[in-house]
Order: C-alpha cells, then structure tokens, then sequence
C-alpha cells in the first residue's frame, strides 16, 4: 500500500513551502490589497522562473510533464501562503487544454502558457444561482462568443479564458483569448484575488472539447480546490494555534482552556479528514490520468472529487471562522490577518460550486457505484 | 500513489489465504445460530491453539519471547484475512494485545518465561484492571490498594470496566503502593490471579442492556512480590505501556457498525410526507456527510497502512480516529432513526433500522471507552499541537492530603 504522496511531490512541496514562506505570506497579501493590483507581478515572474505553471505540461510542449501528486502540492503551497499570483488560475485553463484541446490547440496554447506569456482563467459564473454544471447562459454561434461572466477569479489579469457556454449534450467549453474582451473588476468578498467581469461581444473563441470534459474538469478543479483549502486552513490554524500559547487571560495561557484547545482539536481533526479525502482524490485524478483513458469523468474520480472538496471545505470553514473567534476583538481588526483566511474561504467555498451542491453530486456518485454493483 | 501490496506483502498474503482457507473449515461460513459465551470460549481456544501451532500468534513480538519477529505489516495483512473468515475473535484481543507485552516488557525473565508462552497459545485468557468508580478519565487517581508483608502483596479495593474478567485466568493490576506520595508516583503494577481467593466478578449491565463487562473486588488477594511488574512506585509508566497499546487497538470503527451504505439502505427504503426520503436534500446531505466520516477514517488507516509498509512510523493523525467513529455512529444512528418517525422507535428484530437502534445505544459508550472524547481532543490538543496541558492542582500534592478544591 503506497498511499501517499510521491517523493518528488514531497520534495516539490518543501520547495515551494520554503519559497513562500519567504517571499508570500500574509504580510504580501495584505500589500497587494492595499494597493489594489491585480497581483503581485514581481512574484508571480519569480513564480514563472521556478517553473510551476509548466508543472504539468507535458514536455513536448515546452513543460516539466510532472503528475497530478506535483499540482495538488503547488495548490496547497498557494493555499497555505495567499500568494497574490493567478498560478491556479492558470493551472485550470492548462488542465481544460490538456483535457480536451486538440493537437492543435494544445500546441497553440500551452507552450505559452508554461512559460507565463499567457496567463489563464476559467469563467463559468454569469453572476446568478447556478451551479457549475447547470446550463449557461452563452453560447458558441459562428465561432464567436457574445454575454458576459462574472465574478471571474484572475480575470483583470489572465490573456485567456476558458469560458463555459451552452451545448445540446449541457454545459461544455470555448477557448477565447482576451485582448479585445472588455473587462472590469468585480468587487467580491475576497481582497487579495480580485474577480473580473468579462464582457465578451463578439469574441472568437473555439469550442474545447464535450460537455464530458467540462464535467471532468469541475472534478478535477474540485481536487485542485481542496489542496487549495486544506493548505489556507492549516495556516489559519498555525496561527491560531501560535496565539493560544502565547495569549493570557484569568492567569492562564487561554490555549489551557478547553473550550479553546478542544476548538484547535477539532481544526485538526477536519483538516485530517479533509487530507485523507484529498489525497484520494489525487489518486483518483491520477489513475483518470493514465494513458488511454477518455477524458471523461470515472467512477472513482467522481466519489474522490466530490469528498474531498466537501471534507475541505467543512475544514476551511470552521478553521477560518473558529480563527477569529479564537483570537477574540483583536481578530475581529482590519489590521489582523485573520480577515485573510474567512475572506478565502469564501473565495474558495464559490470558486466550483458550493459545499450542498458537492455532497449532492458525493451521493449521486454513491448511487451510481451501487447501481453498478448491483 | 496506489493501494497494492508490495511483491512481499502479496506473497506473504496468498501464504496467509491459503492457510486460512486449508484451516478455518467451518468458520469460513457464518454460525447457523449464535455462539453462547462457554461455546465461544471453548472455540476461541481451539482457534488460538491452532493459529499458534503454525506460527501465527505474536507475529510482531520478539523471537526471544516467542514472537515471530515480523513487521506490523505482517500482523495488519493476517488480521485482513482473518476478519474475511467467521473465526471466533475478542477473547484475546486485551490479553495479548495490551497485558501480556506489558508481562514481557516490565516482568523477570521467570515470570515471562511462566505466562508468556501460554498465553500465546491461548491456554490462558487475560484481563486488564485499571479503571475504578473514581478513576476513569483521571486513572491516576486509583485507589486499590497493595501493602506489602513480607515477600508478598496484599490487595484490597475495586476494579470496574473489566473485558472479560469473568473468563480470565490473570489479570494485570495497577495498585496504590504509597498514599504519602503524589498520584502518578505512588503506583506499582503486578499480575494477579484471577482465580485467587479473595477475588470477586460481577457483571456490569449497560444502559444499552448487553453484560459486556465487570466489576472486579479484591478482598485481602495476595500477590508475591515476583509477580510485580516494574519497579514499586512505577506502576504509572508500566501502565503507559499497556495503553499505548491500547490507542492502537481500539480505533476504527467496530467490524460490523452502521455506516453510509447502511443509511442509504433505510433511506431508499422509507416514503416521507413530501417524498422519497432519498430525494430529500436533508437526507442526502447527512449520507454525504457520513461518507465523509467514514470513509475519511478508512483512508486516514491506509496513510498509517503505507507508512508501516515503508517500515515508518505513522504519523500524528491516527489520532483522530475514534473521536470521529464514535460521534459519527451516534449522530448517523440518530438522523436515520428520526426519519424513520415511530417506525424508528419501535424495535423489529433483524431490520436495518434495529441496527441503528442498537449502533445507537452503543455508540454512547463508545465515546466512553478507551479515552473519552474530551480526554481525546485534550490528547491531540497537547500532544499534536503542542498546547500548554490542563493545569492540575494534584499533580505534586501527597495523595493522602488531596482534598477537592
């Protein structure tokens, strides 16, 4: 039984966590809100320099061609750290491409976007109730897209969209670049990665792949997501933790208290949880990964996605919202970076459909498996 | 990243099922009708006894002790196999998973060389003697007491939440030596004979009816002084030896406890006033909340799993095993049963929702047992996140001068 990360995820994982912990953090991501920019562009192109948006192209294409075990580790390390960089942003449109782009587009796209000439992002909200996977309201017609997304994560920055539109067989996906696409921000709850609004008005864009790849896609991302989480909730956790050693009141450290300890506990044991579902969920992703396999969503993929993004956001959650309380007024501040880690659980709780929309999809994926068995 | 054995484990593996198949004979189908407790015993024994002549008793224990000097890999790959079978289990489960490595780690070498082996090969059943009615959480409070007279022990005090104990031939038992000298410092450990005069058993009934345990009352029991296990004074640190065993072997949830499937079960099954109960929203939220329990604790067993298997130590999340389990079964247990309005009330034999009736009651106890919940959460508060301990006023007062604040 070898469930666990590779080595050399492992060794990427150190990497990045020694690199961010010097050059990202909260302090960085207080600066990029205070100065309103879209990212912080000397680290992202330190980013670049490192290799990380190439990590999963495959070489051929000018990328590392590394595993699903080195993406999951990166968003966790960007999770963990705020990093005002659109890096999963980018991740996602390289991750459609690599899904369902053809010869063609995978050559025209993904060198570029290895090497951080083009910076991506994937729009599939229109600013309503929908889920990811309910019906859009644009559509691809003469090869050129019309209407607009909102709130779209990295979009004042990114030079491409993956952008959802309506298909006969549901939901599906258009490649677009952006140069001629009006956009604004979007004032969301979260400060450090600000959202666009994408006015598209008759925008080129190609047709990526079925509506089965854009499935697979929000399982994928759902994966991506709670290594995301998984790291944002540990260093609110860290920090929690670090504040109940030291803060005193009625004469004690109030990290005695049990009604403060047991909270921390708690923090640990769904951020375990969420770890055990995640780290099933790669593998499930990696095993979808394989040679010869389609594409499509699987079985496995499905289940895993589903858990783990459910069990990630259950412990981002309560981390982020259990952070301020733990921290009493002082948390409760605009100076404190408490703030930070409740901001983006919502970022993240809204970036691929919400925790009820995941459990429901979880036990659809049960029935299914049990109507296969049966 | 996979869920495979190695070339080695498969090997030892299909080693492991083709003996089992050549001789677990009746016990590879279900029992007709239930074992009585004297059957159980009576065949517990002959599978014991039968594991042991082929060499599969102690497989992790040192050769010197007649162990097999293997992995935990290889004890974690016979356990599988074993549970696919219907083989009597639970006899030994205290003796040789907790007692008798606290015999061979803190006994003389006379003494292992009197118990050990027998107990390996299931000739004599043991019992663990820690908990008392004023020590349970706080187990350092004890009470019992052994005074010595000459080259022996004389015991006299209470015991209560004993596995077993009617049915053991010894026991281990943590004893207050010195009442002049603070709580953890004025232990000693020592085997007792279970059938010694002096010794009383009584059942425990548990709220949830069933007799699973005991009370034990030592009356002037004498115990020679060579039957002490460790020093006089260090029953405290003996005994951490045995709970550490302890921890390892009461996670998980129990082999056939409710879970998920069990909810969607009755789920699919029950017509509410507005539908489906499998359509509800509600409902579906609670079955994916228990996958998510559930199945998080089996997953966080394979982390443990591939990192025995890389022959390293499992990490610190092992820890949240069983205060996830226990609450989990009570809650699932709870929801399915509102669902099932009075149907969930009343009791049918042998239906799913009597399942979660019992997985109910029993379910309270296991929040108990083993470390409660907030002894756990204190454990993983401390231990994990390194978080100052409880502050404890006894902890340097002579226990003869302790008195409640």
């Amino acid at each position: 039984m070898n469930f666990d990360l590779s080595d050399d995820a492992k060794t990427l994982k150190d990497a990045a966590r020694r690199f961010l912990d010097a050059r990202a953090g909260p302090s960085v991501a207080r600066k990029t809100m205070d100065a309103g920019t879209t990212h912080d562009a000397a680290l992202w192109s330190e980013i670049v320099e490192q290799g990380w948006p190439a990590a999963r192209v495959p070489e051929v294409h000018g990328g590392l061609g590394l595993g699903t075990d080195e993406a999951c580790v990166l968003a966790e390390e960007i999770g963990r750290s705020l990093a005002p960089v659109p890096l999963l942003s980018t991740m996602a449109a390289i991750e459609a491409i690599l899904l369902a782009g053809t010869e063609t587009q995978q050559a025209q796209w993904l060198p570029m976007l290895a090497s951080g000439e083009a910076l991506g992002c994937v729009a599939w909200a229109e600013g309503d109730a929908k889920s990811p996977t309910a019906m859009p309201g644009l559509n691809l017609a003469g090869g050129t897209l019309t209407g607009t997304k909102s709130p779209v994560p990295d979009g004042l920055v990114a030079t491409m969209a993956i952008v959802t539109i309506a298909t006969p067989d549901g939901p599906a996906m258009a490649i677009a670049a952006l140069e001629r696409v009006a956009r604004e921000k979007v004032d969301t709850l979260d400060l450090v990665r600000p959202s666009a609004r994408l006015s598209f008005a008759n925008t080129p864009a190609e047709s990526l792949g079925t509506a089965a790849h854009w499935l697979r896609l929000t399982e994928q991302l759902a994966v991506i997501s709670a290594w995301e989480a998984l790291g944002t909730a540990d260093a609110a956790r860290d920090m929690t933790v670090a504040y109940a050693k030291d803060r005193v009141a009625f004469g004690q450290r109030i990290g005695r208290y049990q009604g403060v300890k047991h909270k921390l506990a708690d923090m640990y044991i769904k951020a375990e949880l969420a770890r055990a579902h995640a780290l099933h969920g790669c593998w499930a992703w990696s095993v979808a990964t394989r040679p010869g396999e389609t594409g499509a969503s699987t079985p496995e993929l499905a289940q895993a996605a589903a858990a783990a993004r459910v069990a990630s956001l259950d412990a981002l959650k309560f981390t982020a919202e259990e952070a301020v309380q733990l921290h009493g007024g002082i948390g409760f501040t605009w100076e404190h970076d408490a703030q930070f880690y409740y901001r983006r659980n919502r970022a993240i709780a809204a970036s691929i459909g919400s925790r009820a929309h995941w459990q429901d999809r979880l036990v659809r994926a049960l029935e299914q498996r049990n109507r296969a068995a049966a | 990243m996979d869920f495979n054995d190695t070339p080695a484990e498969a090997e030892f593996r299909a080693t492991v099922k083709d003996w089992i198949a050549d001789n677990a004979g009746e016990y590879l189908a279900p029992p007709a009708k239930p074992w009585g407790l004297e059957d159980f015993v009576i065949r517990s024994k002959g599978w014991q006894a039968t594991k042991h002549a082929a060499g599969y008793v102690g497989l992790t224990w040192p050769k010197a002790v007649g162990g097999q000097g293997l992995t935990p890999m290889h004890q974690i790959i016979f356990n599988q196999e074993e549970s696919r079978t219907y083989v009597p289990s639970g006899l030994y489960s205290i003796g040789l998973g907790m007692c008798i490595p606290t015999v061979f780690t803190h006994g003389s070498p006379e003494v292992a060389a009197r118990y050990v082996p027998k107990a390996l090969r299931g000739d004599e059943v043991w019992c663990q003697l820690f908990s008392e009615p004023v020590a349970g959480s706080d187990l350092a409070s004890i009470r019992t007491k052994a005074v010595k007279e000459g080259n022996e022990w004389v015991i006299n005090g209470q015991k209560v939440w004993t596995s077993f104990a009617h049915k053991s031939d010894f026991g281990i038992v943590v004893c207050r030596t010195d009442f002049d000298a603070p709580k953890h410092k004025g232990l000693t450990m020592f085997i007792v004979d279970m059938k010694a005069p002096g010794v009383e058993v009584r059942g425990i009934r548990q709220m949830s009816g069933g007799s699973d345990f005991n009370e034990v009352f030592f009356t002037d029991v004498r115990v020679n002084d060579s039957h002490r296990l460790g020093a006089v004074g260090d029953g405290w640190k003996v005994s951490l030896t045995t709970l550490m065993h302890e921890r390892l072997a009461v996670g998980g949830k129990p082999r056939h406890a409710p879970g998920y499937r069990t909810l969607m079960d009755v789920a699919s099954g029950i017509e509410t006033d507005t539908g489906p109960a499998m359509e509800r929203a509600d409902v579906r939220q609670r079955i994916a909340d228990t996958y998510i329990a559930d199945e998080g604790i089996k997953l966080t067993q394979m982390r443990a799993l591939s990192a025995l298997s890389k022959g390293a130590i499992p990490g610190p999340e092992q820890s949240i095993s069983k205060v996830v389990v226990a609450k989990t079964m009570q809650d699932m247990a709870s929801f399915a049963l509102d669902l099932a309005e009075t149907q969930g009330f009343a009791v049918e034999p042998g239906s799913d929702l009597e399942k979660l009736q019992s997985s109910y009651m029993w379910s309270a106890g296991l929040r108990i047992a083993g470390g409660t919940d907030e002894i756990l959460r204190n454990i993983i508060a401390e231990r994990v996140l390194g978080l100052p301990g409880d502050l404890r006023p006894d902890k340097d007062t002579p226990f003869s001068q302790l008195k409640p604040l």
